[in-house]
């Protein structure tokens, strides 16, 4: 037996049918049991200045501030658009300052794609209150009315007069505004000027096109400055060394161990974080490395590995139960079903995988600190900073490079706390980065989701009853919950994490449909099975589990799937319209699976080995709508799936920038297919096995599917979130399309040639 | 320590540094350029990659003491904003990133396969830069981006 593993008798303890989780925690008391105050994610400059949002330089460069960071999504770019509009300056003369915790409002955190919903507005009010206020200045300047003047490219001139004009530039060109606007709420609800009116839509000449991003030129020719790349003077090198096994804590840290290597400053310690602080980088890898430590014995394992995860979801009590809704009588509709639908769904611990590992440098000194890092929440960073080093919020002055690209990985942003608290030991500013090890093993994973639903039918193939329960995991490491080093030393987290969620992710109408989830408890305590938010949380597993469901109904009712589903959105036309438009772009043959037992097309396509079939899902997020198709091939043989090609109808509101959803919708699908297809953390009762890319895989060139694009631009609706949307539904087309294929349902992600082609020995998984 | 001769984008240098230091961090550290990226400092995702002799290398994996006196091109070597390369340019044409971490092991690989056959199919493409990782999923568009840098140049 090996050393730290336990059976899963030991793991599991059953008492009355009730099954308790038994050794899996450490007691962790909550934050305020202690008396501890809980983090704050206050501060930032007061929103009700307009000089807090826009300066105008003497060269009629606008400078906005903003604190929603551009995460690689091209959101700097489109909130410059929605300013150069309102306020009718050249989209060249936008200079974006991000994300700098001394020069910005706090707009909360840059999370759930709320960018453009929500700092959207707050920016183009803010630069409508700036136009209004220039062109009083102008109207005095000029001698006439302020409903006389026209604004083009910076310039205000009087209507049929142009000799008579003066530049923003020339009005406050250096200087600030001096003027209040109103402001009322905080963060994503900041409400700015919102009794200016501004512009029509109709008249929008900037937003609506395709800006080519203002961040890429410098990323393709190494100019760009991200996180990684920060350098300040005086600056030392760390690396962090984490526990070999899960839970454990270093009881003695061997210093004289690292001593022969060249450049090593110092070895910290300070609860259970140890690092290593050296002149060079490699030689802060060779000590880490080195560095002996002996760590004690775990009190805590995790479950032996997934199919153990999946059956503590199943039998372990949920702290928090949910329901979403409950309408008509559920139970009744099942038993009285024509035909009756059960079947469970899993969804494993997937990585968010970031190209380039989590990084920041950070400079203590006394008690005043400067980071830099690719933190989503700077303010909520900074505070967290604040406490970690017992010093005041405002001496924190957090400064944001873009990292890479993270899917919420950097909205818990590690790096800057193991920084801190390397710069405080050595007084000096550190650069800290981790290893690929450190990141696939410690970044905090996508939570598993285990999904259970019973639908039936009517003798007519219509939906009488819809039970959705779902199992998971909270986020132990999201939101304002302390970071690795906060908990390593000492700060501890709220007792159970966030427990979010209740629904099915479908927009059905049904008549009988009930939504509850459970929410597991999970361990707290610094372990390489934390959880947070993954890109469109929790969202992709139940639209794979729903609308694998739906299918699996549409095929016995010998329904076309696009057909079946249109029944039931007669209340939401607009997510009708993406299916349609989507099944059209696709060329949609209106027909039942070939899968299906009655009367289908007959013979799966392909030929020899290789089966076709074609898929669809739906999805929708915060009023976004999506639908997909998906073209794969099954190779019988091998069990391998290709996905083709993927058609996208999706709508978003207005769209700020046509060319930037696209490249969004691109990236959301590809690694959506990446997550169904291969994606699963592997783990045993010790920690984390897959901690590189090839034991972690994701999508490469050759099996990258085409992408077919449709949009519907709402010229008359806000702007909604387009980062996260059009992966949702990504996985259920392409299950829904192998089954089209081979006939055969896979309910377990990722659909690897194994798992695929033991459901087609079996005839199911 | 050693001291180490290198031949980095045209230019002679000298660095002082423990000769088993993979080229990465002497390039990003000791030179200054932050082109190439530590992504696994493994050899599996590219983001270090630059060109050595007319091919590309990983740097994460070459210790400097192995390329003393080699050709290195780095992505700075290639062209600036104000005066991009012609694959740069097509890379902005094309819009062909998000967060752009791995851009520089794309545009490297690519500059040595059009170097080496330059009308590529979209499978030789694939082909050449299926090692490189890009976890935003820029596929297409660096594909696209490849094909009509080839076909400006063509
Ligand atoms: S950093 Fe060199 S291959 Fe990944
Ligand atoms: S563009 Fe982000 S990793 Fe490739």
């Amino acid at each position: 037996m090996a050393p730290h593993s336990i059976s899963r008798r030991d793991f599991l303890k059953t008492t009355g049918g009730l099954v308790v989780s038994f050794n899996l925690f450490e007691p962790v008391l909550s934050l305020l049991a202690q008396g501890g105050t809980p983090l704050s994610n206050a501060g930032g400059l007061s929103p009700d200045q307009l000089d807090s949002w826009l300066a105008v330089a003497p060269d009629g460069t606008v400078s906005v501030f903003t604190s929603k960071v551009d995460l690689g999504t091209g959101t700097g770019t489109a909130l410059g658009q929605i300013v150069a509009e309102e306020l009718d300056v050249l989209i060249s003369k936008i200079n974006m300052e991000i994300g700098d915790t001394t020069r910005t409002v706090d707009q909360g955190r840059t999370s759930a794609s709320r960018t453009l919903e929500r700092a959207g507005p707050q920016m183009r009010q803010a630069a409508a209150a700036a136009r209004q206020e220039l062109l009083k200045r102008a109207s005095a300047s000029l001698g006439a009315p302020a409903g006389q003047l026209t604004v083009a490219d910076g310039v205000v001139s009087v209507a049929g007069d142009s000799a008579k004009n003066i530049s923003y530039a020339a009005l406050v060109g250096g200087k600030p505004f001096d003027t209040k606007v109103a402001a009322s709420g905080e963060q994503w609800d900041l409400k700015v000027a919102p009794e200016v009116k501004p512009k029509d839509p109709k008249d929008y000449k900037v937003v609506g096109t395709s800006v080519p991003r203002f961040d890429l030129p410098p990323k393709f020719t190494g100019e760009f400055t991200y996180a990684h790349d920060v350098r300040v003077p005086g600056m030392l090198h760390g690396r962090v060394v984490r526990p070999p096994v899960v839970n454990s804590k270093p009881a003695s840290v061997d210093e004289a161990s690292v001593r022969n290597i060249p450049g090593v400053v110092k070895v910290v310690q300070q609860g259970s974080f140890v690092g290593v602080v050296a002149e060079t980088e490699w030689a802060a890898i060779r000590a880490a490395r080195a560095l002996k430590v002996t760590w004690s014995a775990p009190p805590g394992r995790f479950p032996a590995g997934p199919d153990a995860m999946y059956d503590y979801l199943q039998n372990t009590r949920g702290f928090s139960e949910r329901v979403g809704v409950d309408n008509g009588n559920v139970a009744a509709a099942l038993t009285q079903a024509a035909k009756r639908f059960e079947a469970t769904y899993r969804w494993p611990f997937q990585m968010h995988g970031m190209i380039g590992p989590s990084c920041a440098v950070a400079d203590v000194q006394g008690d005043k600190a400067t980071v830099w890092s690719g933190s989503q929440a700077p303010f909520i960073t900074r505070n967290g900073i604040a406490r970690l080093l017992g010093i005041r919020e405002e001496n924190v002055h957090f400064i944001y490079r873009e990292g890479s690209g993270c899917f919420g990985r950097l909205e818990p942003d590690d790096a800057p706390e193991d920084a801190a608290l390397m710069s405080r030991a050595v007084g000096r500013p550190v650069r800290v980065q981790w290893m690929r090890e450190d990141e696939h093993g410690w970044e905090p994973k996508g939570p598993p989701q285990l999904i259970t639903i019973r639908s039936g039918l009517d003798g007519q193939g219509n939906v009488t009853a819809w039970d959705y329960a779902e199992r998971t995991l909270p986020w132990t490491d999201a939101r304002l919950s302390p970071m690795l080093a906060s908990r390593q030393t000492g700060i501890r987290p709220d007792e159970n994490g966030f427990a979010i969620g209740g629904g099915d992710g479908i927009p059905y109408a049904f008549a009988n449909r009930k939504t509850t989830a459970a929410s597991i408890p999970w361990m707290t305590n610094p372990n390489p099975l934390r959880t947070a938010n993954l890109r469109a949380p929790y969202a992709q597993a139940r639209c794979f589990a729903s609308e694998s469901q739906m299918d699996d109904m549409a095929a016995a009712a010998s329904i076309d799937p696009v057909e079946f589903r249109l029944r039931y959105l007669g209340e939401s036309k607009r997510t009708a319209d993406v299916l349609r438009a989507a099944a059209n772009k696709a060329g949609w043959q209106a027909r039942p699976s070939r899968a299906s037992g009655g009367g289908g097309g007959g013979s799966a396509g392909g030929s020899g080995n290789i089966a076709t079939g074609r898929g669809v899902a739906i999805s929708g997020m915060a009023g976004t709508v999506v639908a997909q198709v998906a073209d794969v091939e099954v190779d019988k043989s091998s069990g391998k799936v290709t996905v083709r090609k993927v058609t996208v109808a999706h709508d978003c509101g207005i769209i700020v920038n046509p060319d930037g959803l696209r490249n969004q919708i691109e990236g959301n699908v590809i690694q959506g297919a990446s997550r169904a297809l291969m994606e699963e953390v592997v783990f045993d009762s010790a920690g984390v096995k897959n901690v590189n890319w090839n034991s972690y895989p994701i999508i490469r060139f050759r099996e990258v599917p085409d992408v077919d694009i449709v949009l519907i631009n709402q010229r008359e609706m806000p702007p909604m979130g387009g980062g996260e949307a059009s992966s949702i539904a990504t996985g259920a087309a392409i299950a829904n399309a192998v089954f089209d294929a081979v006939g055969v349902r896979l309910r377990q992600v990722p659909f690897t040639p194994e798992r695929v082609l033991r459901a087609l020995r079996a005839g199911t998984v | 320590m050693a001291r180490v001769s290198l031949r980095v984008n045209g230019t002679s240098r000298v660095v002082d540094t423990d000769p088993t230091t993979p080229l990465l961090y002497v390039l990003r550290n000791d030179l200054s350029l932050q082109g190439p990226k530590f992504g696994c400092g493994l050899g599996q995702c590219g983001a270090c990659t630059v060109i050595m002799d007319g091919n590309a290398v990983r740097s994460c994996s070459l210790p400097v003491s192995s390329v003393r006196n080699r050709a290195i091109t780095t992505l700075e070597g290639l062209g600036t904003v104000a005066r991009p390369h012609p694959l740069q340019r097509a890379f902005i044409a094309e819009q062909a990133a998000q967060c752009g971490m791995c851009m520089n092991g794309m545009i490297m690989t690519a500059k040595v396969l059009l170097d080496k056959n330059p009308n590529p199919s979209a499978g030789q493409i694939k082909d050449a830069l299926d090692g490189n990782l890009c976890r935003c999923a820029s596929h297409l568009r660096v594909i696209r981006a490849i094909q009509r840098a080839a076909r400006e140049r063509a």
